[in-house]
């Protein structure tokens, strides 16, 4: 019924800790998921959740397995085009901001448009409607250390919305920053989920976060314990409106 | 990746970081301002001498008469203010007359365009009411301006005629004019009078000739107390001489002769001259051999000195590379942000490459005004004009922009090859 916007197939990454052992981190899983959905995976340390999101962004290729993300097949994919894909097709959104301590946060969202070759004009148009969105636009040119965490992580999704990306990939994102904080940065994905119909994949061991989201997939030892869909999950359109602003 | 992008990045990375990146620079900075101070220098020493030396005449061979034993090149009677003073005198049977000298002329005619023959008189004042010049009053010959190059501006140069006449005539510099002499005036034909200790000599100005700083004349004097040469018939400086011989005289050679084979030629003439004399000789130099191991002299220290440059040019990029490693390692998490946003490779190489060669660069800068500022004040010190080269800054800049690419490379590329899923993770 929907598009699908990420297929992962039979997805195997092993790693070789010195002949003749290798540690088999994901074991033959497979995920699927649709064109604005909003999903969370969730699962204990050791879990395989890291080397999943690796896959997932394109920092890493796997063994074995099909990854295809919005049409493209990343598992044949070589480092220049693994880069054009995480600059274009993907949004990151880190536990600890990751924003770049000598820019400005108007600067930081830049920076994956200018990775993207985009002109210092457009860059800058787009950035300031990007901060405007997340309420940053205040405090455009602070640098990050002039900021709260909370302030920091929507900076940081503005960023990630930069270039329009087919998914947003948020690892732990309220890991780092008190209930409240966490809860107004939750509200942002949804906000944006909601307003841009953009597809979400939170990487979270709370499950009270997950709870908020579409889909629960819990991983264990490497393969798909269980994928459930939230009954309690509903859009509200009264709380987010239609701003269409961006499109 | 937008090239100016890096730019501005790399300088606000060195803004974050002034004190360390000055430190960095220093080693650039040193090199770079010694190797301009030294060629500043170099180059103002070499063209002071050269051009003093061609204006004694670079095609001039002078015979020198000093005592046996004395290997030197030093010049008695020479140009105005070189006078040496000489330890033992010399009897007037050791000197050359005018006959010795009309005898060397004839017998090597076919080499010798001039004859310059010179007696010096000494210092005195030329005055008129409050208006006066000081004056180096020589006896010339009329192969004098020829020898030493003089550039005679308007009216003549003391002649034969002048000189069998004993007239009482002069040619003077055109300072002394300007010091005397209303610009609407014609100084020419006008008499001057010369004062020394205990005379006074009127003199009618026959030719102006122009003015230069002479390499030798070291006065300290301002600018309007300047010596500056005061020529009259050499027969009317001996008048008064206790000497009627010449310790000295010049040769200029005809176009095409060789100064050097000329040089040995006379030197053999002479020998067989003074061969019976136990004291004296005749010393034969010419100008062109002087120059030459004049500026090969300097060349050799210059190189010396840019050895030791060029080691603190790798010596500073050593610098660079070190700092560049530890600036890799401190963005190490930087660098795996911007890989996840989407940097390839290249972008980070460009990145931490241009950081490299702006260090280079502006320590390159800060090196070619600093020893731009030693050289001007080396030349000044030692009082000849500087003359910066053009050509030292333009390979200066460029030798550092190469520093910074070749001495960033190694850190860059290691930057550019970091795994971005451990440099996100690396703390």
């Amino acid at each position: 019924m929907s598009e699908i916007m990420m297929d992962v197939r039979n997805l195997v990454k092993k790693f070789y800790i010195g002949s003749p052992n290798e540690l088999k981190i994901l074991k033959e899983l497979s995920l699927t998921v649709n064109k604005g959905e909003f999903i969370s995976i969730v699962g204990a340390s050791g879990s395989g959740k890291s080397t999943l999101m690796n896959v997932i962004g394109a920092l890493d290729r796997p063994t074995t397995g099909e990854y295809i993300l919005d049409g493209a097949p990343i598992q044949e994919m070589s480092d220049n085009e693994l880069s054009d894909i995480r600059n274009r097709k993907i949004g990151f959104v880190f536990q600890n901001f990751n924003l770049i301590p000598r820019n400005s946060a108007l600067k930081n969202v830049e920076l994956p448009m200018l990775y993207a070759g985009y002109s210092r004009k457009e860059r800058r148009e787009r950035a300031e409607q990007l901060l405007e969105l997340v309420g940053m636009q205040d405090r455009m040119h602070h640098l990050p250390n002039e900021l709260s965490g909370g302030q920091k992580q929507r900076v940081a999704i503005s960023r990630a919305l930069s270039n329009e990306p087919a998914i947003i990939l948020a690892d732990e994102p309220t890991g780092a920053l008190d209930s409240e904080t966490g809860q107004m940065v939750m509200e942002l994905f949804h906000k944006v989920n909601q307003t841009k119909g953009t597809t979400i994949i939170l990487i979270t061991h709370n499950h009270e976060l997950a709870e908020e989201t579409q889909r629960i997939v819990t991983l264990k030892d490497g393969r798909i314990l269980s994928e459930v869909s939230n009954p309690n999950y509903q859009i509200d359109n009264r709380k987010w409106g239609n701003t269409n602003e961006l499109y | 990746m937008n090239f100016t992008e890096n730019i501005l990045l790399a300088l606000a990375g060195l803004r974050a970081n002034k004190m360390r990146a000055l430190l960095t620079m220093l080693g650039i900075i040193i090199g770079i301002a010694s190797v301009i101070a030294i060629v500043t220098v170099g180059n103002s020493l070499n063209a002071s001498i050269t051009s003093s030396m061609e204006d004694m005449g670079a095609n001039s061979i002078i015979v020198n008469i000093r005592e046996k034993g004395d290997d030197s090149d030093e010049i008695g009677g020479g140009p105005p203010g070189m006078q040496t003073t000489a330890v033992a005198k010399p009897d007037e049977e050791d000197l050359l007359s005018e006959d010795d000298i009309e005898t060397f002329t004839s017998r090597f005619s076919d080499k010798v365009a001039n004859i310059s023959i010179s007696h010096g008189v000494g210092s005195a004042k030329a005055q008129d009411g409050r208006l006066y010049a000081n004056v180096s009053v020589s006896g010339v010959n009329n192969g004098y301006e020829k020898a030493n190059n003089l550039e005679l501006l308007t009216g003549r140069f003391i002649t034969e005629r002048d000189i069998k006449s004993v007239r009482k005539v002069a040619v003077v510099s055109d300072k002394l004019v300007s010091n005397m002499f209303s610009n609407r005036e014609n100084p020419l034909g006008k008499e001057i009078k010369i004062y020394d200790a205990d005379s006074i000599e009127t003199y009618t100005i026959v030719g102006i000739y122009k003015y230069e700083p002479s390499l030798f004349s070291t006065s300290s004097a301002s600018e309007k107390d300047i010596d500056t040469g005061f020529y009259i018939p050499v027969t009317l400086a001996k008048l008064d001489a206790t000497t009627k011989n010449y310790q000295t005289f010049t040769i200029v050679t005809k176009t095409g002769v060789d100064a050097t084979l000329f040089t040995r030629e006379i030197e053999d003439y002479f020998a067989k001259i003074y061969i019976n004399n136990t004291k004296w000789e005749a010393g034969v130099m010419n100008m062109e051999s002087t120059i030459s191991s004049l500026t090969s002299m300097l060349d050799t220290v210059s190189i010396a000195i840019a050895v030791i440059a060029g080691i603190s040019l790798l010596v500073g990029g050593i610098g660079v590379m070190n700092i560049m490693l530890v600036s890799v390692t401190e963005r190490t998490r930087e660098i795996g942000t911007r890989k996840a946003l989407g940097a390839k490779n290249l972008n980070i190489m460009i990145q931490f490459i241009v950081e490299s060669v702006i260090i280079c660069i502006i320590g390159g800068l800060i090196g070619i005004v600093l020893g731009l500022l030693l050289g001007f004040f080396g030349a000044s010190l030692l009082g000849y004009p500087a003359t910066a080269s053009p050509s030292i800054i333009v390979i200066s800049v460029s030798l550092t922009m190469l520093i910074g690419v070749f001495f960033g490379y190694y850190p860059a590329n290691k930057a550019a090859k970091l795994n971005p899923i451990e440099a996100l993770r690396y703390e």
